[in-house]
């Protein structure tokens, strides 16, 4: 089981999800984040007061596949959230060492 | 019961009794007829400017503020009301307004005691004095509450509640008495309307003292102090200004078209004054801001208070303007380049703007609207041909910034001898919602 992590723009959030119930993919856990790569932040002024806002809202999603659903699941996640400007993101792949079903008590596979 | 609290009991029971025998007159007082157009409209007036106070100023305030310390900000104005209330009542009114000695007033009214039902004071004599004390306790209210902003974020709670006691005692009754209550910058012939120098100036000279006494915020000028919720402070700025149409308005004490004059002029110069901010920053940072609309719309209504009974509505706007002009830059690069810390602009806006609003006033005085019973001929400004106002005017602004700097120092000296003035360095940084109130916005 792979746990895939990506890094998206709020605004793609519901794009994603769309893409991934379409590859059969049901269930993930967003967050929101905050964070800077390359893109650069902005500055706001209050009364001649200036604050550089380095860190930019971003939303973390987490979808736990089967490892061999990863390449569709990375795939469908790069698909949708892409919008070709620097800031869009990035896809982090770790392995899961257990996952459980609290409801039933099923686990692993079975468990996603 | 115990010794103490029964001592206590004894004290209550005394004061009560005091309260109590201050009830309806039997004292013969110079009785004038009440009209029922001036109270009713008084009394509209009164609501109006405690609604300046809260929640206006408290929600203009908080806004402006970082998150964890709104709700302590708020306590600031909503405890200063409670608390100057009582001390009005108690005291506040009669020091200001009863007896015509050029310095103080006297005890007459201590308690009230003596206002009855048909009882009017000479200061407004169509409306109950009871109406009047409750109108004039409003502006006293607002005065304090206004000094708080100065030392948002960092002053103790505790510190602040013996400031805004102190304060209004000897610093807001005294200079009220000299301006409205018979003193003697009025027998020197001050214009000031609703509050150019009693309120607007002495609350911006006492917020740049108290900035300095307190210091600078912890991480002032490295940290991210961004406004918590700006559209707060914009409900509080509306507040503000429909609540000042009765802080000038009302100051005609009187249903009249004085009071329609002064509405007139307090707006026009709101709105002028939010433009002039407003393509100001537009000019020279690129965006205008809302901040600066709310700012320039403070600073023309500050300005334009002691002046709005006394000019007509263009020279309103041209008060606005100045003001406008005038507080965006005290606001910006002045308070950069003096490098005080006077967090939400007291003196930037209030106090700035109160020196130059009473400096106008001095200039646009039209006689036939300052004409009263004492003064039938009215009082002209330099555009009348009367170059001598601007001068009472400034001596008018020097006294109150004398008296409200050197005093505010003073008082603040005192309580820091008694407790910290700051809250501790940690306490700042964790905010002061939880360690000064035990609250936090979730």
């Amino acid at each position: 089981m792979k746990m895939v992590i990506a890094i998206i723009k709020p605004f793609k959030l519901e794009d994603v999800r769309d893409a991934l119930v379409a590859i059969g993919v049901h269930g993930m856990t967003a967050s929101e984040v905050k964070g800077y790569g390359r893109q650069k932040g902005h500055t706001e002024i209050y009364r001649g007061a200036e604050y550089v806002v380095n860190f930019l809202p971003k939303i973390r999603i987490e979808v736990a596949v089967p490892s061999d659903r990863v390449g569709a699941t990375v795939e469908a996640i790069i698909a949708s959230a892409k919008t070709g400007q620097i800031g869009d993101g990035k896809i982090f792949v770790t392995a899961i060492d257990q996952a459980v079903r609290i409801r039933t008590g099923e686990t692993d596979v079975d468990a996603l | 019961m115990t010794r103490d609290s029964g001592r206590m009991a004894c004290g209550i029971a005394a004061t009560l009794g005091l309260i109590f025998a201050a009830a309806p007159a039997l004292a013969q007082e110079a009785i004038s007829p009440i009209d029922g157009g001036d109270t009713a409209w008084m009394i509209a007036a009164t609501a109006l400017v405690l609604m300046m106070t809260i929640p206006g100023l408290a929600l203009f305030y908080c806004g402006m503020v970082r998150k964890k310390n709104v709700l302590a900000t708020m306590a600031q104005s909503v405890a200063c009301t409670a608390l100057c209330s009582l001390l009005w009542f108690a005291v506040g009114y009669s020091l200001s307004f009863a007896g015509d000695a050029p310095w103080l007033g006297t005890f007459e009214r201590l308690f009230l005691r003596g206002i009855g039902m048909e009882t009017t004071s000479a200061f407004a004599p169509t409306i109950p004095e009871l109406l009047y004390v409750t109108y004039q306790m409003a502006f006293a209210i607002f005065t304090v509450a206004l000094i708080a902003g100065a030392v948002a974020d960092r002053m103790r709670f505790s510190a602040f509640l013996w400031f805004a006691a102190g304060w209004l005692l000897f610093v807001y009754v005294p200079i009220a008495h000299w301006v409205w209550g018979g003193g003697f910058l009025a027998s020197a012939g001050v214009l000031d309307f609703a509050g150019g120098t009693v309120v607007q100036l002495n609350a911006g000279i006492a917020g740049l003292v108290a900035a300095y006494v307190l210091g600078k915020r912890h991480g002032y000028g490295t940290d991210n102090f961004a406004p918590h919720d700006l559209s707060l402070a914009v409900i509080g700025t509306g507040l503000l200004w429909v609540g000042w149409l009765g802080f000038t308005g009302g100051s005609a004490l009187g249903a009249n078209a004085r009071a329609v004059f002064a509405i007139a002029a307090t707006h026009l110069a709101a709105s002028t004054g939010a433009l002039t901010w407003m393509f100001l920053e537009w000019w020279t940072r690129g965006k205008p801001s809302v901040l600066g609309l709310i700012s320039g719309a403070i600073a023309g209504l500050a300005a334009v208070t002691p002046a709005s009974g006394f000019v007509l509505p263009w020279h309103g706007v041209v008060i606005g303007l100045i003001a406008g002009a005038l507080c965006f830059w005290a606001c910006t690069w002045v308070k950069r380049r003096i490098g005080y810390d006077d967090s939400l602009d007291v003196f930037g806006v209030h106090g700035i703007g109160g020196a130059a609003g009473t400096l106008l006033t001095g200039v646009f005085a039209v006689a036939v609207l300052s004409a009263s019973p004492d003064a039938p001929e009215g009082s002209p400004g330099l555009f009348e041909g009367n170059a001598r106002q601007v001068l009472i005017q400034l001596y008018a602004v020097i006294a109150v910034l004398i008296w409200s700097g050197v005093l505010t120092y003073i008082l603040l000296k005192a309580i820091g001898f008694l407790l910290p003035l700051r809250v501790s360095e940690q306490h700042e940084i964790e905010g002061l919602d939880l360690t000064q109130h035990g609250e936090a916005l979730q």
